[in-house]
């Protein structure tokens, strides 16, 4: 280490504790080293795994080409951390600067990264949650059993919530010719994400490549036999189906439970952060030693003007880790702002989807180059008259030149004058449900302007909306 | 142990991992990359190879043996 880095590192800083052993605390304690730090380095995680890899465990791992434990990340430098796995935080005192354990141990740090991302949102009724057959997908241990779930060849296999995640694992259940039905609540998978133009296409591939997809409708009721098995899903539309597994893909709920009384400013929408990572507390202060990073910060991104971001994606878990970790060992004139644009794939049904941008925050999209007939097509998002998120399908390697406009605020629709664009632009409405509305979650999202605001879920009428059981034309009062 | 990690947002498919090391990198319709994390260790050259040729560099390599080893230790105190 040079003696610039350590002049640069606030010297008071020796104990970095890290609570979350994924991506984003792997990449922070990476980055920390990276950069010179010399003190010690402690991460916590729930689960008793070195840091994996999750988006394999809804694609290959399912399809059996990966084994679950193979998802384990490399560790790019040596971390001479200290890693406490398989137990997770219960608690956060500001004024001790201590994390507690839920074994009892307290730890003491000098600075603090909350990076405890999400995990799956369980189906709301518990003893029929407990059915054996019903599965979520989150965790190297949930794609394992699921996986070994699908190589039994069950006879029918039901994905509850047509979001990413639920049309991988059905695209997985096509790839090994197993009958599947997708049932979501709002009209068309990926409506959440992408909106209902881009969810439309989606549909379609769905049904071409043989998927039962049912669309406004939800799952009233899962029924086992008398030792448990799952049998039978009742549907709001009046059908029963025989099934073996369901798969529960409702989004992800974010773990903040543990920072209770904690004083730090948080809900059920994630942590709130500055742009560089650092924490707010209930008093809408920046704490300086806590930092937040990955799917549970929420934090105001400078092109989508002030609104809040939750961004569950892999990239922002690298991407946004970096920066915290390069912030918590700054003086603060060094520090930086986080700004990487959301970037997202996804691949199913014979396509590679990649997203640049926030298409959450759209208003109209257009296609502007290829077509749906080709399955080969580029996407622009715009929001008053502004291009903010781009899509591609199977053509990936356009999106760079999309990401820049987008960084430069160009306007919308482009002017682009592609040989494989269509004669005419025609922008058509985004198609973005009312909050609630499907069954599985947008990914990433504008989530209001600040702290003050509490969020719409809290009160009972949404409450009953979130409910994935309400089918669709339920209307809050 | 060698281990990959491929960052799939800067991923554009130009496939020169496929033809640097076919049985750790495949194409999947048309355009999507998938590989295997855990590469047989005698495969290291072609996977470095497949490293250095990514247009956008978007493998990451490492031997992982040793920090394996301090994590399990750290487990089974508890």
């Amino acid at each position: 280490m040079s003696s610039s880095d350590t002049e640069k590192t606030a010297s008071s800083v020796q104990r970095i504790i890290i609570v979350g052993a994924s991506l984003a605390g792997l990449s922070a304690a990476e980055a920390l080293r990276s950069e010179g730090f010399t003190g010690t380095i402690t991460v916590i995680g729930d689960e008793p795994y070195a840091p994996y890899d999750r988006p394999p465990l809804s694609k290959t791992v399912l399809t059996g080409l990966l084994p679950a434990e193979h998802t384990t990340l490399p560790q790019r430098v040596d971390l001479h951390a200290e890693w406490l796995l398989g137990v997770p935080a219960i608690g956060l005192a500001l004024e001790n600067r201590e994390v507690e354990l839920a074994d009892g141990r307290r730890f003491g740090f000098d600075r603090l990264l909350i990076a405890t991302g999400t995990r799956a949102r369980p189906w709301p009724d518990s003893a029929q949650a407990a059915l054996d057959g019903v599965c979520l997908l989150r965790t190297r241990d949930d794609a394992a059993k699921l996986r070994a779930r699908l190589a039994a060849g069950p006879k029918r296999v039901l994905v509850i919530g047509g979001g990413f995640i639920g049309s991988e694992v059905a695209s997985v259940c096509r790839e090994l010719d197993l009958t599947v039905t997708v049932t979501e609540r709002s009209s068309t998978p990926l409506i959440g994400a992408l909106g209902s133009a881009a969810g439309m296409f989606a549909g379609q591939l769905q049904c071409a490549h043989g998927v039962d997809l049912r669309c406004n409708v939800t799952i009233t009721a899962l029924e086992g036999d008398e030792n448990g098995r799952l049998r039978h899903a009742y549907l709001s539309d009046g059908d029963t189906l025989d099934i073996d597994v369901a798969v529960v893909a409702l989004g992800a709920v974010r773990n903040v439970e543990w920072l209770h009384d904690s004083g730090l400013a948080f809900d059920s929408r994630g942590i709130i952060c500055d742009s560089t990572c650092r924490a707010f507390n209930t008093n809408g202060m920046a704490t300086d030693n806590i930092f937040v990073a990955g799917d549970v910060a929420r934090w105001p991104h400078p092109l989508y003007e002030g609104e809040l971001l939750t961004v569950e994606h892999w990239g922002n878990s690298v991407e946004q880790a970096r920066t915290a970790a390069h912030n918590m060992m700054s003086a603060p004139a060094d520090r930086r702002a986080y700004e990487t644009l959301p970037a997202f794939w996804s691949r199913q049904f014979g396509v590679n989807l990649k997203t640049v941008g926030l298409p959450t925050f759209a208003d109209e999209v257009v296609l502007t180059q290829g077509s749906i007939a080709e399955r080969r097509l580029v996407a622009a998002y715009g929001h008053k008259g502004r291009i903010v998120a781009a899509l591609t399908v199977n053509m990936a390697r356009w999106l760079p030149a999309y990401k820049a406009m987008i960084e430069a605020r160009a306007p919308f629709p482009p002017v682009l004058h592609a040989p494989d664009g269509p004669a005419e632009l025609r922008p058509v409405p985004a198609g973005f449900p009312p909050r609630g509305q499907s069954t599985h979650s947008p990914i990433a999202t504008p989530t209001g302007p600040g702290p003050s605001i509490s969020p719409p879920e809290e009160s009972s009428t949404s409450a009953k909306v979130q409910d994935p059981r309400v089918p669709p034309g339920f209307q809050p009062k | 142990m060698l281990r990959i990690v491929v960052d799939l947002n800067r991923c554009e498919s130009y496939a020169q991992c496929v033809f640097a090391a076919p049985s750790v990198f495949w194409i999947k319709d048309g355009e999507s990359l998938e590989y295997d994390y855990v590469p047989d260790d005698s495969l290291r050259v072609q996977v470095e190879r497949a490293a250095a040729a990514c247009p956008v560099q978007a493998i990451s390599i490492c031997w992982l043996d040793e920090q394996l080893g301090q994590q399990r230790g750290n487990h089974n105190e508890q």
